[in-house]
């Protein structure tokens, strides 16, 4: 049997929690010994090009795209993981969500004290653009996923605990300081 | 305005306890309170703007923007809807030009909607500038906006006759109907008033006391405490000043028995909270009168006037030493929670119709932290025939644990909706029979919303606080009603709309219940939803108050009685479902945008 497929990605998120699996240090030197990397930030690569066993999943969605990528990795990994606030809660841009997108939208390309040479006043609406939806989603509220490991950033040791608790079937280790929700 | 308000607020003593009252009477005389009004009252009453705002926002007749010169609330419960409401609804939109939550740019007309006004069996119903309109049709709504917008007086506004026995007063000249259709010993049209009060100054206040206790008789809003029992506790209480409330916010939707007391019997109500009064040792009386009812208050200050000019109230009633008691009545504003007793007090006290921690309890202390009976309107009746009559006699009525009789709300799927005494330990099959049952009943409704919803399988059952405990309100659902869609989906709305949000459990599982209903309504349900709610809706026992404990009945009840018809909606070919609908996620973005979904 070959080594287990991960693959990650980064949907409305700040790309911290990529930043936290990072901070594992030199263990990402025993992590490419445990497992092979498909798509994913961290390596580049665009596309699945196999089944993946494993999916991170940083980010809520807050446009088309997102909910496509997100509903992509639902089909290509056995296991999802929502990893940090944002995928798991929504977080920061879930912030916008008492508000109506026209207000939104309006507000940052139109009204804006930024807004400098809008006067024909256009709201960026190229086909080409993902749409934005009328609130962010949490992930599990676009499909199922498996796991949550909670933080803003979650930390490297509890990423880490987690992936190898996952991919060698033994118990996780959960002290108390490694377990943060903020 | 500032003349106005400075006039109300002399009225009222400038006495920040009575702040529903002068916001009431703000209300109805612009129409709604402005930011300047408030300040007024605020500094005048010293306190903060903010808590004077927040009485505002809490109750659903108050507003801080204008609600046009004729303020129309139409009705939105279930059987409402079940009388054809959508098509009065799309005639008042049609002929007024503006939407629901709206007013018209001329400020003439404001829309909106409302819970239960208690006319179920006469639905479609609105309030419109306090007078009640019942059996509204699409032609009906015509007449009406042509008779606003010709400049006509709402007292011209009714083409038919008005209702059935006072109905017809000259005091309360409403079209409202009693539809009493079966009376019994509290019911009884027989009835002189003064006997009880008579009889009583003859008596100990504990000798009274005794004999409610030895009639047995519960509380008549639903939750069935003994009445004498929660007397005794307040006699014996301690505090300078105690205060007797009969409670007349009847909230629950499909309850409407209290209004016809109130129209039918309101001296019999009367003499109840006197001979409570003298029972309990308390000089104040307070009618808490839910605002929907609001048609009825010159007629009843009328007769509260005629009581006092023949010492029935009053100093020294009936030539009893120290026997004073005096009742007013205090209006509501709009609030189901303030059923709730701990609510009503709060809100009589001027405050967000919030329910208090329990202990202590009312009878040690209530209003103004008084000890305080609050009662409701049946029970308060009821008395007055427990001590004309004797405990014996009461007892002869009903079950061993369920004594006397019981007023029932009958509305929805049935030939004669209507008020009916019955003695307790009916069953549901018998009370078909009586209502003239049309066609094949899927349901029952029992106790409103709150209550069960019940299927033929347990129509067998018995009405009585040992079976199906009820505060009267019964809702039947012929087989052609979708009971998912027309009468679960609107209870919970209806319990989202009336949550006071004090507490996080009744003020979000709701909506999240909700949600799961709809996402089975809408064919994207699994299995895991039903089992979900079931498990979720439990936790809405961890509420205050009753409202928040039974938030989620109505989804609890007709998943154990009515299953088969959520499985018939599950998605058999799906283990998992999120319910997300990518369309209608982009569709808001979309208009903004100009752009067509290329999703």
């Amino acid at each position: 049997m070959g080594k287990p497929v991960v693959a990650t990605t980064s949907l409305a998120g700040c790309f911290g929690c990529h930043m936290s699996l990072l901070d594992i240090d030199e263990r990402i030197l025993e992590l490419i010994d445990l497992v092979e990397f498909n798509k994913s930030p961290i390596n580049d690569i665009k596309k699945f090009t196999k089944k993946c066993d494993i999916g991170l999943i940083e980010g809520g969605c807050c446009n088309s795209e997102n909910v496509h990528v997100l509903k992509d990795f639902r089909e290509q990994c056995k296991i999802l993981i929502s990893v940090g606030e944002c995928a798991i809660m929504g977080g920061l841009p879930a912030m916008r969500n008492g508000i109506p997108i026209k207000e939104c939208l309006e507000e940052a390309y139109i009204n804006g004290p930024t807004v400098l040479n809008n006067t024909e006043k256009i709201i960026p609406n190229d086909p080409e653009i993902p749409i934005m939806l009328n609130k962010v989603y949490p992930c599990h509220e676009i499909v199922k996923m498996d796991y949550h490991l909670p933080g803003c950033p979650p930390r490297a040791d509890l990423i880490w605990e987690a992936l190898v608790a996952l991919i060698t079937g033994n118990e996780m280790k959960l002290p108390y300081e490694v377990v943060k929700f903020d | 305005m500032k003349k106005y308000t400075q006039k109300v607020l002399d009225k009222y003593h400038h006495d920040k306890t009575r702040l529903m009252d002068i916001l009431i009477e703000i209300q109805s005389e612009y129409g709604y309170i402005s930011s300047e009004v408030i300040t007024i009252i605020a500094q005048d009453l010293n306190m903060s703007e903010v808590d004077v705002e927040q009485t505002i926002s809490f109750y659903h007749f108050f507003s801080m923007k204008p609600t046009g010169k004729f303020s129309i609330y139409l009705n939105n419960s279930a059987v409402a809807n079940m009388m054809g409401r959508n098509e009065v609804a799309a005639a008042f939109e049609k002929e007024t030009g503006i939407k629901f939550g709206e007013t018209t740019p001329d400020g003439l007309i404001g829309l909106y909607e409302t819970s239960c006004i208690g006319m179920n069996d006469q639905e479609p119903a609105a309030i419109i500038n306090n007078r009640i309109f019942t059996k509204l049709t699409a032609f009906r709504v015509k007449e009406i906006i042509r008779d606003i917008k010709e400049g006509k007086e709402i007292e011209k506004m009714f083409s038919a006759s008005f209702g059935d026995g006072a109905n017809r007063n000259a005091l309360v000249k409403s079209v409202v109907s009693n539809n009493i259709r079966k009376i019994g010993p509290i019911l009884d049209p027989d009835y002189k008033v003064g006997e009880a009060i008579k009889k009583i100054i003859k008596m100990t206040p504990e000798e009274v006391i005794a004999e409610v206790k030895h009639s047995n008789i519960r509380g008549r809003g639903g939750a069935g405490f003994p009445t004498g029992l929660k007397w005794e506790f307040c006699r014996n209480a301690e505090g300078e000043k105690k205060y007797i409330f009969c409670n007349a916010d009847e909230g629950e939707p499909g309850t409407f028995k209290d209004r016809v007391i109130l129209t039918e019997l309101p001296r019999l109500l009367f003499e109840g909270m006197v001979v409570a009064g003298y029972a309990v040792g308390a000089s104040e009386g307070i009618l808490y009168l839910r605002y929907e009812y609001k048609y009825l208050e010159n007629y009843l200050e009328d007769i509260l006037k005629a009581a006092r000019e023949k010492n029935y109230l009053g100093k020294n009633i009936m030539g009893k030493n120290g026997f004073n008691f005096d009742i007013r009545i205090q209006f509501g504003a709009g609030a189901y929670v303030c059923g709730e007793e701990s609510a009503l007090i709060e809100s009589a006290e001027g405050k967000r119709g919030e329910p208090r921690d329990r202990p202590p309890f009312p009878v040690e202390k209530g209003y103004l932290e008084m000890p305080t009976v609050v009662n409701n309107v049946e029970t308060l009746c009821s008395v007055v025939k427990v001590i004309l009559n004797g405990g014996d006699w009461y007892r002869s009525f009903g079950t061993a644990d369920s004594t006397g009789t019981k007023l029932l709300s009958i509305s929805g799927d049935c030939r004669n909706p209507g008020v009916y005494e019955v003695a307790w330990g009916f069953s549901v099959n018998d009370i078909l029979e009586m209502v003239g049952k049309s066609g094949n009943v899927q349901a029952v409704q029992v106790g409103g919303p709150s209550g069960s919803l019940i299927g033929p399988d347990e129509f067998n059952r018995t009405l009585g606080y040992e079976d199906l405990a009820t505060g009267g309100s019964l809702i039947i659902f012929g087989e052609h009603r979708d009971l998912l869609e027309d009468v679960v989906l609107n209870f919970m709305e209806f319990f989202i709309e009336e949550s006071c949000g004090s507490c996080s459990t009744c003020r979000i599982l709701p909506t999240v219940l909700k949600q799961k209903l709809e996402k089975i309504l809408n064919a994207r349900g699994i299995a895991q939803d039903i089992a979900d709610i079931e498990n979720w809706g439990k936790f809405l026992k961890a509420s205050r108050c009753g409202l928040g404990q039974t938030a989620a009945n109505p989804l609890l009840t007709s998943i154990k009685n009515f299953r088969h018809l959520y499985e018939e909606k599950l998605q058999t070919a799906k283990e998992y479902d999120t319910g997300f609908d990518l369309s209608a996620a982009v569709k808001d973005a979309c208009e903004v945008t100009h752009r067509i979904p290329n999703i």
